[in-house]
């Protein structure tokens, strides 16, 4: 009977075993399944093509251009002739060892960029020889293209991310692009898009044979934005020109909207030198260039003493507060003393009688220093109480803070307080003399252009501004974003005096080169005293030219704030360049080429280079 | 003798039969398939070859049905002598696929006459036993069997080709069924599990392992029957350890690497998934992730992207593991059990001896093929490789397992006639 049943039992309990075998390996044990995804399945990312930059007129700022990244999947890699690849890639053997040991400390199952941005015509070398590096593969990318070199700082760039970004949001994996400054960080999340997800099926030698399951898992990218800013492209480049071999600022602002219509800082630089394999080496340069400072915003980011400028705002608090009308006048004898032994200079002739508007368009130092006093002394119960209530009036023409505009440099500028004093002084220890420079915007105040072009285009208002901004739209128009009106604390009846005596400014005062014909310009100049430490000694240097102004007076168009470091007064550089870019917003083409012509081919270099002559030099000359 | 041979068929044994080479063909199709395929009749892609040779094996088949059943007995010391013959040309003539000498290639279509070598031997076998002066209790008639089937098998080793000359240990199951002596059972497995558990464990370990089973052995013998001596025990004990002493020797020393390898794999001494352990490992995953259902005909991303080599061929189940899921597993090895069982079963009712013994011996080769192939599909068994009958891409295979079956379905319809 053994005999009969042997083969028959051995064949059933064969049988019986790999079917249980079958049931462990396919209904109990669901590794396998993972482990067949990943033997067959490669996940790629796909990047939406990064948004573009156009300007308010539609007119092209950034685009973008294609590049090859070569990618590898550590673990997919074999073992291969390091010197021949990296011979083919044009990278050193080192690079390319290190590449691939950061990508494998990234991930090994993830696809990290080995070498990036690699040119059309290598790419198509590469493209023969790459099946004999398994693990590597070619992924088409593309780079920042501009049309023009402009408003780098504005813009910002593009770079790969580093370890902190990858840490601070996992979106990012290791070779991948982000916006850094400017335009391209802030909105970072509208020009990217959001990455997709594609799934391929691959054979044993990571041969992409097809995509996996028809698609069914794949995460499609969503589409980046085209952002539209309210930057004038004409207006930018033109303001760039005239800086050129200047340094300082311009911030034009669209006083009823609040849009930046042009946000110049010089020196600036090629935008187009910071994408490409010499990327990193020419960002070195830039970055360590800490005399110019091309990286450095100015227009955003420098603290300047606001001087004359600033009057006008004092002006504005007194008639507020009521301390003065506008037919209040004080006599002038080309200064006055303010205290005992203490006197402040003035440009005005010996016995000038000033009421408001004359004292602003010839910028009197005397009246303003009355103005003031009078403010810190009567505006309140007592001297403390009238300098916080003149820190709050100025609070509310957004100085002393950040304006909250879209763009992710600023600084606060500084606007003291009672308290500030209180702590240098001792309570008690100070008087409305003691800090008289305030009247004049000199002294502690500090404010950065784009907060003095803010606070002209609220003159311009007559009263209010609008945050200033730089985005006007986005491709899908689904930005919906209101930007609501500020009041200032001052009414709107006080302004006009005021804007009165800026248009005398330019029609009779000290601005009168900045004339246009057919246009009224408001404007106040300014001359600011600046110091710098040379070897440890604080120095004088050449005051800063700086210019604010509005046109047309009686509906601002633009709102403007110059400023020129070491031009010396206000109407020898910052209020020929302001009135310039005026005629260029409003009119469209600029008809004294005289003043152009003198403005572009201006040069300060030589001022600025002298404080690192090692010699002795002269200012204000 | 009744009208014709068709109706006395035994249709359910051919239904299996055409059930598992049709899905032969499909998993052919899906392991070899590429977008470029032009389907069944395109000669120049496996698929095409496989069922071209499907045809040519029907219309043999055909012919075979037809043929007396008397014709294969005489024939039986011819067919061998010729499957001899073409085993040996290969040493002249052969050609050589990844360093074996095992194929004819005759205008662009390979040929294995180890595969017909099966065949031939299974009658031959059964031709020798069935003499009426053969006796199989017999150290002649054993000695001259073993002779039989120790020529192909060495031939066959010879290619080298141990997988295919391996599956020769088939005509066990005949031989023992026809009356061979139980102790050479007792050998046969002993033999195997000595195999393994020398492999398995240290020298020492093993040595203790069988002193003690041995002795296990003879108490309980004792107990059975006091009258029991205790030196054939130590015999045994003796050629026990001497034998897992030169299973030792011949592993590390006849063995080559890429052998030892794929025992220890099974063995689960070496989990190098990368190296040797690669195939099986990819294998499993293959099967593994086909889960209950499979992941559909064509739909495999184990076999769509060539992880598992070989698989048309000696890997095929793991295709139909992952494409069809457990159910194809279930049914491929239920419709293997079917097949053998049938075989057995009409063998058993066999009054001619030649035509049951053969029938014995094709449903041990079939059971040997089976065992082996899906076992190392399953990681069970080492790498051997042997093709899944009917159903693993290979015309020789396809044709010598074809004649198989419909000779045994020859003998069976005929079982009641010309005897």
């Amino acid at each position: 009977m053994i005999r009969r049943f042997f083969l028959p039992a051995v064949t059933l309990l064969t049988a019986v075993v790999f079917i249980g075998r079958l049931i462990s390996l396919q209904l109990l044990n669901s590794s396998y399944k993972l482990l067949s995804d990943g033997n067959a399945v490669i996940e790629n990312s796909i990047y939406p093509e990064r948004g573009y930059i156009y300007d308010r007129n539609q007119k092209l700022l950034v685009s973008n251009q294609p590049v090859y990244d070569l990618m590898a999947i550590p673990e997919n890699i074999a073992v291969f002739d390091t010197l021949e690849f990296s011979k083919i890639l044009g990278a050193s053997k080192a690079e390319l060892k290190e590449k691939i040991k950061l990508a494998r400390t990234f991930s090994v199952k993830l696809p990290s960029i080995i070498v990036g941005k690699i040119s059309r015509e290598r790419n198509a070398v590469i493209q023969e020889k790459i099946w004999k590096y398994p693990g590597f593969f070619l992924q088409k990318n593309s780079v920042r293209n501009y049309p023009i070199s402009l408003a780098s700082n504005l813009l910002g760039y593009v770079s790969e991310v580093t370890k902190n970004d990858m840490k601070k949001d996992n979106y990012y994996h290791l070779g991948e692009l982000i916006g850094r400054q400017g335009i391209e960080e802030y909105y970072e999340h509208f020009l990217r898009g959001k990455k997709g997800k594609k799934f391929y099926q691959k054979d044993r030698f990571n041969r992409i044979i097809g995509s996996y399951e028809d698609g069914k898992y794949d995460v499609p990218m969503e589409g980046a934005q085209n952002l539209y800013l309210t930057i004038d492209r004409e207006l930018q480049q033109y303001g760039e020109e005239l800086f050129q071999n200047k340094r300082g600022g311009i911030v034009a602002i669209e006083p009823k909207t609040g849009e930046v219509l042009s946000l110049v800082s010089a020196p600036s630089y090629d935008p187009s030198i910071l994408i490409g394999r010499k990327r990193s080496e020419n960002y070195r340069k830039l970055a360590l260039d800490t005399l110019a400072k091309p990286l450095f915003d100015r227009s955003l980011q420098a603290q300047y003493a606001p001087g004359s400028p600033f009057k006008s705002l004092n002006a504005l608090i007194a008639l507020q507060e009521g301390v003065i009308d506008k037919e209040t006048s004080f006599s002038c004898q080309k200064g006055h003393f303010y205290a005992r032994g203490m006197f402040m200079g003035c440009h005005c002739r010996p016995g000038t009688n000033n009421n408001l508007r004359s004292a602003i368009y010839r910028s009197c130092n005397t009246y303003f220093a009355n103005v003031y006093r009078r403010i810190v002394d009567r505006a309140g119960e007592n001297i403390e109480d009238g300098m916080n209530i003149w820190n709050e009036h100025l609070k509310s023409f957004g100085l002393g803070n950040y304006l909250g505009y879209d763009l992710p440099v600023g600084k606060k500028g500084f606007v003291p307080d009672a308290d500030y004093y209180n702590h240098w002084y001792k309570k008690g220890g100070w008087k409305s003399a003691t800090v008289v420079s305030n009247a004049i915007g000199q002294g502690e105040l500090l404010t950065t252009p784009i907060q003095m072009a803010n606070f002209t285009a609220a003159i311009a208002n007559r009263g209010y501004f609008i945050q200033p901004h730089f985005l006007k739209a986005i491709s899908t128009d689904s930005l919906k974003k209101v930007y609501e009106k500020k009041e200032t604390s001052i009414d709107s009846i006080h302004f006009e005096t005021v804007i009165d005596g800026m248009y005398q400014v330019v029609e009779r005062g000290t601005a009168r080169i900045a004339q246009i014909k057919g246009i009224e310009v408001c404007g106040k100049t300014g001359t600011v005293e600046n110091f710098m430490k040379i070897e440890g000694v604080k120095t004088q240097m050449t005051d800063h030219s700086i210019f604010i102004a509005f046109a047309p007076k009686d509906d601002p168009k633009i709102a403007i704030a110059v400023y020129v470091e070491n031009g010396y007064w206000g109407a020898r550089w910052a209020a020929p360049i302001a009135s310039l870019m005026i005629e260029k917003h409003l009119t469209g083409n600029v008809k004294r080429k005289w003043l152009e012509d003198r403005m572009l081919n201006g040069s300060l270099i030589a001022e600025y280079e002298k404080p690192y002559s090692g010699k002795p030099f002269v200012i204000n000359e | 003798m009744s009208k014709s041979v068709f109706f006395r068929l035994d249709w359910l044994l051919l239904l299996v039969y055409l059930a598992l080479v049709t899905f032969g063909i499909v998993n052919v199709y899906s392991a070899t398939f590429s977008e470029t395929s032009e389907g069944l009749f395109d000669l120049t892609q496996a698929v095409g070859k496989q069922f071209f040779f499907l045809i040519f094996s029907l219309f043999i088949g055909i012919i075979i049905l037809s043929v007396n059943s008397k014709f294969f007995e005489q024939f039986a010391s011819l067919g061998y002598f010729i499957s001899l013959l073409l085993l040996l040309g290969l040493f002249v003539f052969g050609n050589t696929v990844s360093g074996a000498t095992s194929w004819y290639n005759i205008g662009g279509i390979s040929f294995q006459p180890s595969e017909l070598a099966k065949v031939a031997t299974a009658l031959m076998i059964a031709s020798l036993l069935s003499k009426f002066q053969s006796d199989i209790q017999t150290p002649r008639t054993l000695f001259k069997i073993g002779a039989y089937v120790l020529f192909p098998f060495f031939l066959i080793v010879l290619q080298p080709d141990p997988g295919s000359a391996l599956v020769f240990g088939a005509f066990f199951f005949p031989l023992f069924r026809e009356g061979l002596n139980y102790s050479y059972l007792i050998i046969f497995l002993s033999v195997l599990s000595l195999f393994f558990i020398t492999l398995s464990f240290p020298f020492g370990v093993v040595v203790g392992i069988i002193i003690l089973l041995i002795f296990l052995l003879y108490f309980i013998f004792k107990k059975l029957n006091p009258k029991i001596k205790i030196w054939p025990f130590l015999f045994f004990l003796m050629i026990s350890i001497g034998f897992s002493f030169s299973v030792d020797y011949i592993f590390d020393n006849v063995f080559q690497q890429r052998h030892r390898d794929r025992i220890n794999i099974v063995l689960g001494k070496e989990v190098d998934i990368q190296g040797v352990g690669y195939n099986i490992n990819q294998s499993k995953i293959a099967i593994g992730s086909g889960g209950l259902k499979g992941k559909g005909f064509l739909e495999g991303t184990q076999t769509k992207g060539d992880f598992v080599p070989e698989q048309h061929t000696d890997y095929i189940f793991s295709t139909i593991g992952e494409e069809w899921g457990f159910r194809g597993g279930f049914f491929l090895i239920f419709l293997f059990c079917l097949l053998i069982l049938r075989i057995i079963l009409q063998a058993e009712k066999q009054i001619n001896k030649f035509r049951r013994i053969y029938s014995y011996g094709i449903a041990g080769l079939i059971f040997i093929h089976f065992f082996i192939n899906i076992g190392m599909s399953l990681g069970m068994v080492p790498t051997i490789g042997i093709p899944l009958p009917f159903v693993s891409y290979g015309g020789s295979s396809i044709l010598a397992f074809s004649i198989m079956i419909f000779i045994h379905l020859n003998f069976d319809a005929n079982r009641l006639n010309d005897w």
